[in-house]
């Protein structure tokens, strides 16, 4: 280290310097509270529903564009055996699964197409297409995880199947329950990805209600809230579909 | 009357070490909010618990039940500047040749435990030391290690499938999250000490870790070579 001895006079310049650096420390004390005060006045991005100051989700949304930048579509989610699939899969939320007006008996799944014409599927028709299954690790946003053993039909199948290529052309995928109380949007690389399966089975058998029956979304490069429950209706759109969680303060992208 | 100017600490150090206290308080505050959405830790002998991670009272004291989007939101954000300021330390170190002081030698391990004694007021002399002693070497290196730590468990829980074969480094996604969880508590008793130690080390070494250099004006009393 470097030392110098030095006189009285010459002391006392290093007690102004040093004062001088006390002057600059507490300043940036002071703003820095100040930045952490301001952040924590900024207006949410999300008057109703709460949300998180808008420079804060600003940084989300670039966030997103770095992931979505280094995502693959080829790359997988490590899949385990099916007997290592839990017996009993977690069930963590219930909005959208209201039984007041669903019926089974009548429930077609309602794809709307850009040029504004709906598709409707029945599970018979969905059913028609290869069924694969998928046992991921399944991974709430909460924290915790599970290993699950679902069963379905790929999406990008039932994108070939019923022609849908000029929606897959777009930015992204809506999907509402059919009471539309819960809904999520994902980007459209995601949901084509091979492991992305709309699900009809969960461990050999059909979906139970409160897992989304007749038909759910699994997308293991997402966590849990975006794998929607009893799905009604798909709608594609270049902007952002409204999302549950995003308008309650949660990431758009939430990309594993 | 001689008086002596030490210069200890470098500009560059001394702005990295104060930015990145603020970044990391609050990564670790918006870390709990995170948490305490699946706060399962606890250490525990057969079905005792001794700490459980955390209390219901120590989340009412510090307001942090239902805060998880709001702390991932502010966690999603502040990594960034948590990994550009130990980045740019780290490769400072390395340019200007500073790790020398920092870096553990093949002697710190013997003289960290005299350190240590001599601290406690067992042992009467401290062994020689540079800039820092070995008991500093080798936490100060382990605290920027454990930051390179909490900064690839964290992605490894982050992008557990983009980044896959990180997750699968650090034993799984499950085993990601408690070694990030550990790294923290390791910060917070780090934080612990350095705090006493700074306190008990006396005003001269905090003002060097502001003002840069120490003032000594007793010859006989000059603690540094």
């Amino acid at each position: 280290m470097k030392e110098l001895i030095v006189d009285e006079a010459t002391a006392k310049k290093f007690k102004r310097k040093s004062i001088l650096a006390f002057v600059v420390f507490f300043a940036m004390i002071g703003l820095a509270w100040a930045g952490w005060k301001w952040l924590g006045n900024q207006p949410l991005d999300n008057g109703i529903r709460g949300g998180i100051p808008k420079p804060l989700r600003k940084v989300l949304d670039i966030n997103e564009e770095v992931y979505s930048g280094l995502y693959s579509t080829k790359r997988l989610v490590k899949e385990y055996p099916k007997s290592a699939a839990a017996k009993k899969a977690r069930v963590n939320g219930d909005v959208g699964l209201g039984t007041d007006d669903f019926d089974p008996a009548t429930w077609k799944l309602q794809i709307v197409k850009t040029g504004g014409d709906t598709l409707f599927l029945t599970m018979e028709d969905i059913k028609k297409l290869p069924k694969i299954d998928v046992v991921h690790n399944f991974k709430c946003i909460e924290g915790w995880s599970q290993i699950t053993w679902w069963s379905g039909v790929r999406f990008s199948e039932l994108i070939k199947k019923y022609g849908l290529d000029k929606e897959t052309k777009m930015k992204y995928v809506g999907m509402n329950t059919p009471d539309e109380e819960y809904y999520v949007g994902i980007d459209m690389p995601s949901i084509l990805q091979p492991q992305t399966i709309l699900a009809y089975e969960l461990n050999g058998k059909p979906l139970p209600m409160n897992q989304g029956y007749p038909l759910r979304l699994i997308i293991p490069v997402k966590y849990g809230v975006k794998h929607l429950k009893r799905i009604g209706t798909i709608t594609f759109a270049n902007e952002r579909p409204p999302d549950y969680w995003a308008e309650r303060g949660y990431d758009y992208y939430t990309g594993l | 009357m001689a008086i002596k100017i030490v210069y200890k600490h470098k500009l560059a150090t001394r702005w990295m070490h104060w930015i990145n206290f603020p970044i990391l308080t609050v990564m670790i505050w918006s870390g709990i909010l995170i948490y305490w959405a699946n706060d399962v830790y606890e250490i525990s002998i057969g079905k005792t618990v001794l700490v459980k991670f955390f209390p219901e009272s120590f989340y009412q004291t510090f307001h942090i039940t239902h805060r998880l989007s709001e702390g991932m939101a502010f966690h999603f954000v502040f990594m960034w500047l948590f990994m550009i300021n130990g980045l740019l330390y780290v490769m400072y170190t390395i340019v200007t040749g500073e790790w020398r002081y920092l870096l553990p030698n093949r002697n710190s391990l013997k003289e960290s435990f005299q350190v240590i004694l001599h601290d406690l007021h067992i042992r009467k002399t401290a062994p020689p030391q540079l800039k820092y002693n070995a008991a500093q070497r080798i936490a100060y290196t382990m605290i920027v290690l454990m930051g390179f730590g909490s900064l690839l468990t964290g992605f490894a829980i982050y992008k557990p499938v983009q980044i896959q074969w990180l997750t699968n480094i650090c034993g799984g996604y499950e085993w990601a999250r408690a070694e990030h969880f550990i790294l923290t508590v390791g910060y917070v008793l780090f934080f612990v000490i350095h705090i006493i130690q700074v306190i008990l080390a006396g005003w001269n070494n905090f003002r060097a870790m502001v003002a840069g250099f120490e003032v000594i004006k007793d010859k006989n009393k000059t603690q540094t070579k």
